[in-house]
């Protein structure tokens, strides 16, 4: 799929020159590989199908990633200070049911039903994405529950509750009425802004901040740092355990979001909502370059990954691949790219000791 | 007398470090051969070359008078060469038996585990080290940590050994585990077993030793009967002529008290790893703390930088107590600790050299909470030339670096805490003698522009020659002061081997 016929690290005698040149190059090919193994995708099913690179059905492929990549941008956070969030899946689909509910049913309160406005739900949608990730948080953090644990009871209690809320039902009319001051939902999943999904577009704020967040500013240096070392984190002055409580809150919010846009696309939320996603947003992130052992990785790779997952599920199912052969295909590919990432470290490590 | 394993004109280089130099060393047979010193002397190179697990550069090593060729670990083993590290290799995870017979597992009916004979061998073996009342059953997790380095001896005479390395096994040794040792050691040799015995501890290993080697620097300096030496021969072979040539002396007038501790103590699992220690830094003075590996060096400036948990005590700093004892509270007032492992607790390995200068202190550089690149630069720029850092350039990986600069690197960080005391834990380990020197020239330095500075040393020619005043730390305790003109390797050795605290 990609050229990983990399050249060994040069030996010390034949130092410098052709060598280093092909390795700089093949090295510059490695971190740029799931560019390349978007680009071959692209033009493989393109040679393929005709529909493939249409205007609608790259419209329509991005919106799919883009859920997926938002719930990966906020796994990436966790991924990078040597976290995992197994719960993203789950909290989505919480915050679906959460806001389903205070849209269909609204909230009993004393004396009635109060109603709220879409922006108060979406809002409440993440806040309670929030809150799911600060308990995440302080599990791993005061009660020192290793991560993997710790969201993985967290995932069947969220899923558990997202159950609850509705006694296993489907909230199914989301449209809101006038009267209650609760409509336009679909906007954020269903509407369109200058012939790009809102979806999308929400995408690209997540990414850009995400961005700016992880390369721009001291919090994100911290992240880098506690994924890095935490004991030299610690020893630097770091407050790790307060870095550790705003990634799993930041994964929660992503996730919750990302919950909220499925459900306004789908129209109607139920408790099954985006199960099983955890698992691809932990895969674009080790797609995008993540390491899991933290301190290694970008939010531009993370992003890149989504694409390479939903560009390549709905590539087999436009040619007709079954479903099973999917499984097979995307499992691969996410093997491969952790081979190919340890290439990438080997030549990068190499390249540096020549240079010192 | 017969020469039993012999290193002939061994050298070894780490990189562009000569580690060993040319050493031409000799184990006689059946007799205590003892190795003796400081830390980056080569001993533990030297050991690692006769053991199989390290390769020399250049030289040849004989045994019995014919050259060998240790390979690995597995060669040296199967010529009958045992080592015992420093560093135990038990699994804690598992038995007293298990860990015995753990990769060379008995066997019954040439498949299944049998147990039964491993337990009846590791009861022999307890028993052989006065250990009898331990169960083989139990987990080497639970054992206190002189127990363990037993159990590591034990496993080791479980094997037919004719040569028997040991690197500082009684570092964790109660006085009496310490008898039973030296006890199965005098056995050792009345079987003809060839012992290298590796150790600090000078009244010690006068006990057993029959010869004694000494290294400095890579080379083999003296190698002697022991019968005809005595402590003070073996201190001056070990720090050599002209120790002071070597480092700068701080000679800056002291000023106010900056750092001042009263009563520190923090608990440990059998006694406090600090001790009620009292201390105070001035201004413009540089203060050593000198002590044996497990002396509570370390945790005592742990508790000080707020890394480890002080159960009693107080810390004031410009005549402020600092009560929170949080890493954050303890670098706002104006500590900042340069850690022993710069790997494990300095360096953040997956950052440039730009971040790990910078993390310290990163969100000064931030302006309505964006990171302002150019004032980046150009303070992790401005360290790197202040203290003349060697790198290939501020985005390189850390980890590219030779460990001297390394060690700049985290200098550099912790100077731009602004602090007011420096706490340099073993600021000179695993670095070369150029970048040795460069750190205690820079330690002067900045005693005076006004610091305080509070090191760390287990070199005895390191303490006496950087420090203004040197405190001995033993078993947490405080055990001496000395002016710097009133230090000797004796006294310093003496008072690192001592109970009594100093009152």
């Amino acid at each position: 799929m990609i050229d990983t016929k990399v050249p060994a690290p040069a030996p010390p005698a034949a130092r410098g020159g052709r060598h280093d040149t092909l390795a700089r190059a093949a090295l510059l090919l490695l971190r740029g590989r799931t560019l390349v193994v978007l680009v071959v995708l692209v033009i493989f099913f393109s040679a393929i199908s005709s529909e493939y690179l249409t205007q609608s059905n790259l419209i329509l492929m991005t919106k799919h990633v883009a859920i997926n990549a938002i719930l990966a941008i906020g796994v990436t956070f966790v991924i990078l200070t040597g976290g995992i969030d197994l719960s993203v899946g789950s909290i989505a689909g919480l915050s679906s049911m959460v806001a389903g509910g205070l849209l269909f049913t609204g909230l009993h309160v004393p004396g009635g039903t109060v109603f709220f406005s879409v922006a108060v739900v979406v809002v409440i949608g993440i806040v309670v994405g929030a809150l799911v990730g600060a308990v995440n948080g302080l599990l791993v953090t005061r009660f020192k529950v290793a991560p993997f644990i710790a969201t993985l009871g967290m995932l069947y209690v969220a899923r558990g509750a997202a159950q609850l809320l509705s006694n296993g039902g489907t909230f199914p009319d989301l449209a809101g009425t006038d009267a209650r001051g609760n409509t336009g939902f679909h906007v954020i999943g269903v509407d369109s802004w200058l012939g790009i999904p809102v979806a999308v577009w929400i995408m690209v704020v997540v990414a850009a901040g995400a961005i700016v967040l992880t390369t721009k500013t001291p919090f994100g240096r911290r992240i880098f740092a506690v994924g890095g070392n935490e004991r030299a984190a610690t020893l630097a002055g770091i407050r790790v355990n307060r870095v550790k409580i705003a990634v799993y809150v930041l994964s929660g919010c992503c996730a919750a979001l990302a919950g909220l846009l499925l459900t306004s696309e789908l129209g109607a939320a139920y408790p099954d909502t985006a199960t099983t996603y955890e698992l691809n947003a932990i895969a674009a992130a080790v797609l995008g370059g993540t390491a899991l052992a933290g301190g290694r990785g970008t939010i531009v790779g993370t992003v890149m990954g989504a694409f390479v997952i939903g560009f390549l599920s709905d590539g087999l199912v436009l040619v007709g691949v079954s479903t099973f052969w999917q499984s097979v295909v995307k499992g691969a590919v996410i093997v491969l790219a952790v081979v190919t990432e340890q290439a990438q470290q080997r030549l990068q490590s190499g390249l540096a000791k020549r240079v010192a | 007398m017969a020469e039993k394993l012999e290193a002939r004109d061994v050298s070894k280089n780490y990189g562009g470090v000569r580690a060993l130099k040319n050493v031409t060393f000799t184990a006689y047979r059946g007799k205590v051969n003892v190795l003796v010193g400081e830390n980056g002397a080569g001993k533990s190179t030297l050991m690692k070359i006769l053991s199989g697990s390290e390769q020399p550069t250049s030289g040849e090593i004989r045994l019995d008078g014919e050259p060998v060729r240790l390979g690995s670990p597995r060669d040296a083993q199967a010529l009958g060469i045992g080592i015992i590290h420093q560093e135990l290799s038990l699994f804690p995870n598992l038995t007293i038996a298990e860990n015995m017979f753990a990769g060379r597992e008995l066997r019954r009916g040439g498949r299944f585990v049998d147990e039964r004979a491993q337990k009846r061998r590791t009861r022999e073996v307890l028993a052989r080290l006065g250990q009898e009342h331990l169960s083989p059953d139990t987990l080497v997790g639970d054992l206190p940590i002189g127990q363990q380095q037993l159990v590591e001896i034990g496993r080791v005479l479980l094997t037919d050994v004719s040569v028997l390395i040991m690197d500082e096994p009684t570092s964790a040794l109660s006085h009496h585990e310490v008898d039973v040792l030296f006890g199965v050691m005098a056995e050792l040799r009345e079987q003809d077993v060839t012992v290298i015995y590796i150790s600090h501890k000078l009244d010690e290993f006068r006990r057993i030793g029959d010869w004694v080697t000494v290294f400095r620097d890579g080379s083999l300096v003296a190698h002697e009967s022991m019968s005809r030496t005595d402590t003070g021969w073996i201190v001056r072979q070990m720090v050599g002529r002209d120790p002071d040539s070597l480092y700068t002396h701080n000679s800056a007038p002291t000023g106010d008290v900056l750092l001042e501790v009263r009563g520190l103590t923090a608990e440990g699992p059998v006694r406090p790893l600090v001790d009620d220690v009292s201390l105070t830094v001035r201004a413009g003075e540089v203060v050593g703390v000198y002590g044996l590996m497990g002396a509570g060096r370390t945790e005592l400036v742990e508790c000080l930088m707020g890394v480890r948990k002080a159960s009693a005590g107080t810390v004031s700093i410009r005549g402020a107590e600092e009560p929170k004892a949080t890493v954050q509270a303890r670098l706002a007032a104006g500590l900042a600790l340069v850690p022993e492992d710069r790997q494990r607790d300095g360096l953040v390995q997956t950052m440039s050299v730009r971040d790990n200068i910078l993390v310290s202190t990163i969100g000064r550089f931030a302006r309505t909470g964006i990171l302002r690149g150019e004032r980046e630069r150009r303070t992790a720029a401005g360290q790197v030339k202040e203290l003349a850092i060697k790198i290939p350039g501020l985005a390189a990986a850390v980890t590219s670096l030779s460990g001297g600069n390394q060690q700049k690197v985290v200098l550099a960080r912790a100077l731009l805490t602004e602090p007011v005391v420096l706490l340099l834990d073993e600021p000179t380990r695993g670095i070369d003698v150029g970048a040795k020197a460069q750190i205690a020239e820079l330690m002067a330095r900045l005693a005076a522009e006004g610091y305080g500075v509070l090191f760390i040393s287990s070199e005895l020619a390191e303490v006496r020659a950087m420090a203004d005043r040197v405190l001995v730390m033993a078993r947490g305790r405080i055990t001496a002061e000395f002016a710097a003109a009133d230090v000797t390797e004796e006294g310093l050795v003496a008072a690192s081997a001592s109970e009594r605290a100093l009152s």
